[in-house]
């Protein structure tokens, strides 16, 4: 296969102009292991709250994501009422909004199905995968999304299962380093960007803003909101950095 | 392996309230075009997304901060960032950072 010939080379480079499906499969494999463990934690968490390994299973497929999940399961332990719970997890995946308009200036040119299929398996993890691969040349970015997408959905589904039916027979999944998976992904994502971008002042504050901001909210608010906070907040200090440069 | 009725309108709703800010602006977006201050601004989405999770990811436990200087994930982020600045490689920050963070459960 000619996408054979760029796994090789180091992520930052463009995936060959005709790269598919099996890429995206491939492109997933580092963030598996972030997923992996959160996910059986979520499936641990889910089963502690009271709901069967069927529901579980049900979330991962319909709702898939994972904060979210965590929520619903600490309200239902909590005895909250559907209402609550529904309205929370708006909130809580709100953000995906931004995500998806972000990436949205690469699939113009793509029927509204697709868009709607590619978008429904949306993450925090498959956008930033996503958005350092993604470019209006490429003809078959749908097939590697929905590569990268279904990798990541299949991984999730398969975690929550895995922490369902044997969370309880193990006692600390967070063990044995795991639990540092996730913030490493986020790191490599962030660097990956940042190396890609080329205006790394610019992106410096933007990070930097992101963090003090959240920092700053959490103090009034609980964390999702004050990751939301931090997003538009720090994207908005980049925009004022780059005015301040034309001017 | 029981479903209880009610949990299948808690699921239709959590899953629609979570399916439509995912789909929405990819399919209406398509068909018009965004003003100029709009792109600049989701220009800097990525980097924002990315660092508010990691601030959350690193530094919160459930809802509660963790102390800065209980906070072993601070220890671990050196490494892992090395590790992902030098080899520019998603995959090896990971293992970067599992590794990183066995050794330090290992002797704390």
């Amino acid at each position: 296969m000619e996408t054979a010939a760029t796994s090789s080379l180091n992520e930052l480079s463009h995936p060959a102009a005709n790269a598919g499906f099996w890429q995206g499969v491939k492109d997933c494999v580092p963030t598996l292991l972030g997923y992996l463990s959160i996910g059986f934690a979520c499936g641990v968490v889910g089963r502690t709250a009271g709901l069967s390994t069927a529901e579980i299973v049900l979330l991962s497929t319909f709702l898939y994501a994972g904060s979210a999940q965590f929520i619903v399961a600490g309200m239902i332990a909590a005895g909250g009422t559907m209402y609550s719970i529904i309205v929370t997890v708006l909130f809580v995946n709100i953000r995906h909004l931004l995500l998806s308009a972000a990436i949205s200036p690469y699939f113009r040119s793509f029927p509204w199905w697709k868009n709607v299929l590619l978008g429904s398996q949306l993450t925090d993890e498959t956008f930033g995968v996503a958005v350092n691969r993604l470019s209006n040349d490429w003809k078959h970015r749908d097939k590697w999304m929905f590569g990268l997408n279904i990798t990541a959905h299949i991984n999730w589904i398969a975690a929550t299962f895995a922490g369902a039916y044997f969370g309880a027979w193990i006692p600390d999944p967070e063990a044995y380093g795991l639990s540092f998976a996730l913030p490493a992904m986020f790191i490599g994502l962030l660097v990956l960007q940042m190396a890609h971008r080329k205006q790394i002042r610019t992106d410096l504050a933007v990070a930097g803003g992101a963090v003090v901001l959240f920092l700053a909210a959490f103090t009034v608010m609980s964390a999702n909101l004050a990751v939301l906070t931090a997003i538009i907040g720090a994207a908005c200090i980049g925009m004022v950095i780059e005015h301040g440069n034309q001017t | 392996m029981e479903i209880r009725p009610e949990f299948w309108l808690l699921l239709l709703g959590v899953s629609l309230v979570t399916l439509l800010p995912r789909v929405l602006p990819l399919v209406t977006l398509n068909r018009m075009q965004m003003p100029d201050w709009m792109m600049r601004f989701l220009r800097h989405i990525p980097v924002a997304v990315m660092a508010a999770l990691l601030a959350q990811s690193l530094l919160t436990e459930g809802e509660a901060l963790i102390p800065l200087t209980e906070n072993i994930n601070l220890i671990a982020l050196v490494p892992t960032l090395a590790v992902a600045c030098f080899t520019r490689s998603l995959l090896a920050a990971v293992i970067a950072g599992i590794i990183s963070m066995l050794i330090i459960r290992l002797f704390l």
